[in-house]
Order: C-alpha cells, then sequence, then structure tokens
C-alpha cells in the first residue's frame, strides 16, 4: 500500500452506488417492474399520489415487500461490515467476524426455542426475532463474564471464549432441533441460520437504522482511539487511551447492534469478515476512513446479494448465507494469500 | 521533568514481580536500567508509562503522583517504545507517526499544520522520512522500531521511556539511536541490555535483580567486575575506552570442562 486513494471519490462513487443499487434491488425480481412505474410508485407512496386499480399489484409488490427488503439489505450490510471492523480491532485479530464472540449462535438457541417450542408465542410475527435478540444478549454477556479477567477483556480470552461458547450454544441448538417432533422445524431453523432478507417489513426497520447510525456516528468519533487500539494495549497505555475502557464499552456498542441485526435477518455470514478487509485495501487501514466507507461498501453488496438470492431460483429462495459464502470464500482466500497485506509478507 | 519510583512494588496473581524498588532521574538525564531477563525491568518501566499499576509505593513526575494523573495527561509528559509493538492491520508509516499526536488531540481533531510538520521532523530524525508511504507490515524490524520511536518523539514528551529500545537495530542506528538520546534534552529511562552502550549513552545506571535495585549510580561506579560476577553470573574485564574513557566490557568466554 503506498499512496492512499482520496476519500471523498470513493465517498461520492459508493453513494451513488447504493442508490442505483437500491433502485435496481427495487425494480428486479421475480417479476421485473420498469424504473418509471417504481419511481412513480414510490413517488405514490411518500407524497400520497394517486395510482389506478390495475397498478395496484405492482404498487403492492414495490412499496410492501421490496422496498423494506432492500432497505433491509442496506441496513444489514453497512451494520455488519461497521461491526466487523469494530470487532476486528477489538479483538486485534483480522479473521474475527462480527459472529466470533458467540452472538450468532446465541441468537440461534433463542429463535429455535421459538419455531421448536412456540416460546413467546404472545409476541405473534415479533417472536422469533425477540427471542434471538435476547438469545444474541444472553449469550454476549455470558462471553463477557467468562472472560473477564483482572487484568479486563483481553483479545485472546475473548477470541477463545466466544468460540468456545459458541460450540456450546450449537450443541444446544442441535439438541432442540433432534427433539423437535417435525423436520419441518429444523428446515425453518437451517433457513433462519443462513441468514434471510424475507422477513422485511416496514416494521423491521427502525430500531436497526436507529442503532446502526448511531453506531456508526459513536464510532467515528472515536476513530483515533481505534487505531491506538490497533497497536496493542501497551502502547496505547503510553499514547493515553484505556485500552481496557475502551473494549468494554465496544463489546456492548458491538453485542447490541449484531444482536438487532441477527434478529431481523438471521446469521448473514461473511459480510462483516470480508466488507473489512476489501475496504482496508482500497483505502487504507485507518478508522476514520474505513468506517466512513464500509457502511456503503457492505450496503451496496448485500442489495446484490439478496437481488441474487431471490432471483437465481425464483421463486426458490437461496438463503443469503450460501450467496454470500459463494463470493465472500474466494475473495477471502486471494485475499490471504496476497503478499504484503495482513500477514504482512514477512 | 524529574521521574522518581519510590518503593514500587508489582505483583500480578500472586507472583512479586518488582519489589520496594527506588529509581531517580533529574531532569534531562539519560537513565539505564539493566540486568538479566526476568528482573523486572519492563515492569518497571511499565509502572512509568501507565500500562500497570503498582501494588504499592508510587511514581512521581516532577513531585507529582502519576496516579492522580488521567492517562492522558500522563501520555503528555511521558511518551514509550514499548516491547508490545505488533498490529495486524496496514498503516502507513505517517498515520503511525501521527498517532502519537493522540493524548494532545480531542477525539477526532484533525492534525495542526504545526503538528504534521513536527511529524515530519521526527521522522527525519529517526531516519523514517523516505519511508513514510510505505506500509508499516513491510517494514523490517529495525526500521519499525524507528517508526516507533518516531511515534514516541512525535508525542511531544518531557520524559521518554525505552524498552529495549536497540532490539533489531543495525549498529549504525544504534549508535544513532542513543547519540540522539544524549543530546535530546529529555529525561530518558531506557531498559537496555548491552551493558558498554549502556554505559556509554547513561548518565546513570540501576541494576536490577530478582526486582529490586541492587546498585545505582555513575556507570564507572557501578560496572564493576564483582557486580558484573554477581547479577549476570558471567565473568568480565573492564576497561576504560580510550578516547571517552567510559567504563567498557570484555567478558571471558571461558571453556566449560
Amino acid at each position: 500500500m503506498t499512496e492512499r486513494v482520496r476519500l471523498v471519490p470513493v465517498l461520492l462513487i459508493l453513494s451513488v452506488a447504493l442508490v442505483v443499487s437500491i433502485a435496481a434491488g427495487i425494480a428486479l425480481g421475480a417479476t421485473v417492474i420498469p424504473i418509471g412505474d417504481v419511481l412513480r410508485y414510490l413517488q405514490a407512496a411518500l407524497t400520497g399520489g394517486t395510482i389506478t386499480a390495475d397498478e395496484l399489484s405492482g404498487y403492492t409488490i414495490v412499496w410492501e415487500v421490496r422496498t423494506p427488503r432492500v432497505l433491509l439489505a442496506v441496513l444489514v450490510g453497512a451494520g455488519l461490515s461497521v461491526v466487523g471492523v469494530v470487532i476486528q480491532a477489538l479483538v486485534r485479530n483480522a479473521l474475527a467476524d462480527p459472529f466470533v464472540l458467540g452472538i450468532s449462535s446465541g441468537a440461534s438457541v433463542g429463535a429455535t426455542a421459538v419455531v421448536v417450542f412456540g416460546v413467546f408465542a404472545s409476541l405473534g410475527v415479533y417472536a422469533l426475532s425477540a427471542a434471538a435478540f435476547l438469545g444474541a444478549l444472553g449469550a454476549s454477556a455470558l462471553v463477557y463474564i467468562a472472560a473477564m479477567s483482572k487484568a479486563g477483556l483481553t483479545p485472546l480470552r475473548l477470541v477463545l471464549t466466544g468460540i468456545a461458547l459458541a460450540y456450546g450454544f450449537q450443541a444446544v441448538m442441535s439438541v432442540l432441533v433432534f427433539l423437535a417432533p417435525d423436520g419441518q422445524a429444523a428446515r425453518t431453523v437451517l433457513f433462519w441460520l443462513m441468514g434471510s432478507l424475507g422477513g422485511a417489513n416496514w416494521g423491521s426497520l427502525p430500531i436497526g437504522v436507529v442503532a446502526v447510525l448511531l453506531a456508526m456516528v459513536v464510532l467515528l468519533r472515536n476513530s483515533r482511539a481505534l487505531d491506538v487500539l490497533a497497536m496493542g494495549d501497551e502502547t496505547a497505555a503510553s499514547l493515553g487511551v484505556d485500552a481496557a475502557g475502551l473494549r468494554r464499552w465496544l463489546f456492548v456498542l458491538t453485542a447490541a447492534v449484531t444482536g438487532l441485526l441477527v434478529a431481523v435477518s438471521g446469521a448473514v455470514a461473511f459480510v462483516g469478515l470480508v466488507m473489512p478487509h476489501l475496504v482496508r485495501i482500497l483505502v487504507g487501514s485507518g478508522h476514520r476512513r474505513v468506517l466512513a466507507v464500509a457502511p456503503l461498501a457492505g450496503g451496496v453488496f448485500m442489495v446484490w446479494t439478496d437481488l441474487v438470492s431471490r432471483t437465481l431460483a425464483a421463486p426458490e429462495e437461496l438463503p443469503l448465507g450460501v450467496i454470500t459464502a459463494v463470493i465472500g470464500v474466494p475473495v477471502f482466500i486471494t485475499l490471504m494469500r496476497r503478499r504484503g497485506y495482513l500477514f504482512g509478507g514477512r | 521533568m524529574d521521574v522518581a519510583l519510590t518503593g514500587v512494588s508489582v505483583e500480578i496473581a500472586g507472583k512479586s514481580l518488582v519489589r520496594d524498588l527506588h529509581l531517580e532521574a533529574d531532569a534531562g538525564q539519560v537513565v539505564g536500567l539493566v540486568g538479566p531477563n526476568g528482573s523486572g525491568k519492563s515492569t518497571a518501566l511499565r509502572c512509568v508509562y501507565r500500562a500497570l499499576k503498582p501494588s504499592a509505593g508510587a511514581v512521581f513526575l516532577d513531585g507529582t503522583d502519576v496516579a492522580t494523573l488521567t492517562l492522558k495527561e500522563n501520555a503528555r509528559h511521558v511518551a514509550a517504545l514499548t516491547q508490545d509493538n505488533h498490529t495486524d492491520l496496514d498503516f502507513t508509516v505517517a498515520e503511525v507517526v501521527a498517532l502519537g499526536r493522540t493524548p494532545h488531540l480531542r477525539g477526532n481533531e484533525a492534525l495542526s499544520a504545526r503538528e504534521r510538520e513536527l511529524c515530519r521532523e521526527v521522522m527525519e530524525q529517526t531516519d523514517v522520512l523516505h519511508l513514510k508511504d510505505r506500509s508499516i507490515l513491510t517494514l523490517s524490524g529495525g526500521e519499525r522500531q524507528r517508526v516507533f520511536i518516531a511515534r514516541a518523539l512525535a508525542q511531544e514528551p518531557r520524559v521518554l521511556v525505552l524498552d529495549e529500545p536497540t532490539n533489531h537495530l543495525d549498529v549504525r542506528h544504534q549508535v544513532e539511536l542513543l547519540s540522539f538520546l544524549r543530546k535530546a534534552g529529555l529525561t530518558v529511562l531506557v531498559a537496555i541490555h548491552d551493558l558498554n552502550l549502556a554505559a556509554a549513552a547513561c548518565d546513570r545506571l540501576g541494576v536490577l535483580a530478582g526486582g529490586q535495585v541492587v546498585a545505582a549510580g555513575a556507570p564507572i561506579d557501578v560496572l564493576t567486575s564483582g557486580l558484573i560476577k554477581e547479577v549476570f553470573g558471567v565473568d568480565a574485564t573492564v576497561v576504560s575506552h580510550p578516547s571517552t574513557g567510559v567504563p567498557q566490557l570484555l567478558y571471558d568466554l571461558k571453556e566449560k570442562a
């Protein structure tokens, strides 16, 4: 990495790409809706205009189905990318992703319990999300408590505890699925574990949007501290940054955001692992630049991934995790093999 | 700015790493910490740059107990080259050096023109300016060491704490670094393994063994064959440097039967 590319053009290009992607994501699908109609329906929905009766089905697809779904894709892609950046700084490990601390398997246990036992039935359609969120928070709390030592949350302890407990949660989940009376439960759980935006509706957006925006603002304001944290705890202390305290609140922040995202979309793999690396290759490792670019790049990536997942085998819908893995695995291996990046060319 | 460690003890997980350690450095002095592996040099230094809190005793900067300062206030006076210098992220050299300004800035405040000029100057001093756009991960151990020293200098400290700064450096850069420390006008605490370089570079030496200072004073008073034998367990002859007069050690490699 020699010359750093300029940040503003990158942000402009990605913003345009995001708008175009959103439009494409709304227009394309099992039924293709001309972009002119899409814009007209959106305008009608936002400004209270009128549409004719035979346009109603198109309008419903655009406004009730695809728009919330595409916006959820942007939210999940942006959120997981930002969390991935932070987790990698937090545990000082380039291979970490938002789920390394056991958050997704905890969420899975919660969701499985809903599917198999019907807990939280009183919450209706939100039961799955609520249970997954609680499972995620419970898992994070357990990891936090188990990893805590006198020296604070040390990176290696965090990763090891997260991985160990993730196995534990997976075992619990397997038992739940095994005990379930029919195979439908296992199918639902599997689909949900691989991530899906199929459950998107306008109600699933606001909390996540607020959480991700808030996290982005807070993190951008602390990006220099994240740079310092990446240098190691001792060096951080010598630069006046309390690594242990910083790590504590970053842990809480990432656990909450990841929990909220997993609750609405399942555990979408690879975005949070690969996006931070791709962004670093593009703009360098300084967290101010990475945190500014990562959400845009992650949003664009996720819109297209989702589009592929619902059109490739239409009308069947492929799990998101399959598509992200198909893209993510080769990209990641290529990255790792690139000399001079990540592992230092040493 | 003078530094004093008074009665510092550090206990971690029931193990006593440093016991009742006393060490002083007057303003502008270069004080060396020497001693065998595990004698507590790094531990003592960690208490000065606040990576560790002493379990007893205190560290004073110009008479102020550092425990009463925030980490950030401390970092405006004290900069450190630690041994824990490893990162997976490919920051550029210029970015790493700029991080030295962290304790002087609020949050994400940008560097001023003066600070950018300062970063350029310290990179020139440490001979890394030509590397400024290179990724830190592609540098050799010695180059990286100099980048981290540049970052410490960018902090504009009055006290510089260096833990094994000559590690990985070739002989030219070792000599350059230590001569720089002599004329920098900073109070310097430096842990160093090479006793000859220590004798040449330091105004005073503190010899540590088993977590305690067993001897302290000017190199000429401290470095005696008796002490070297007692602390390091090696035989050495002390000679006077023909042109500078500082004590230098010649080691006797005895064939073991």
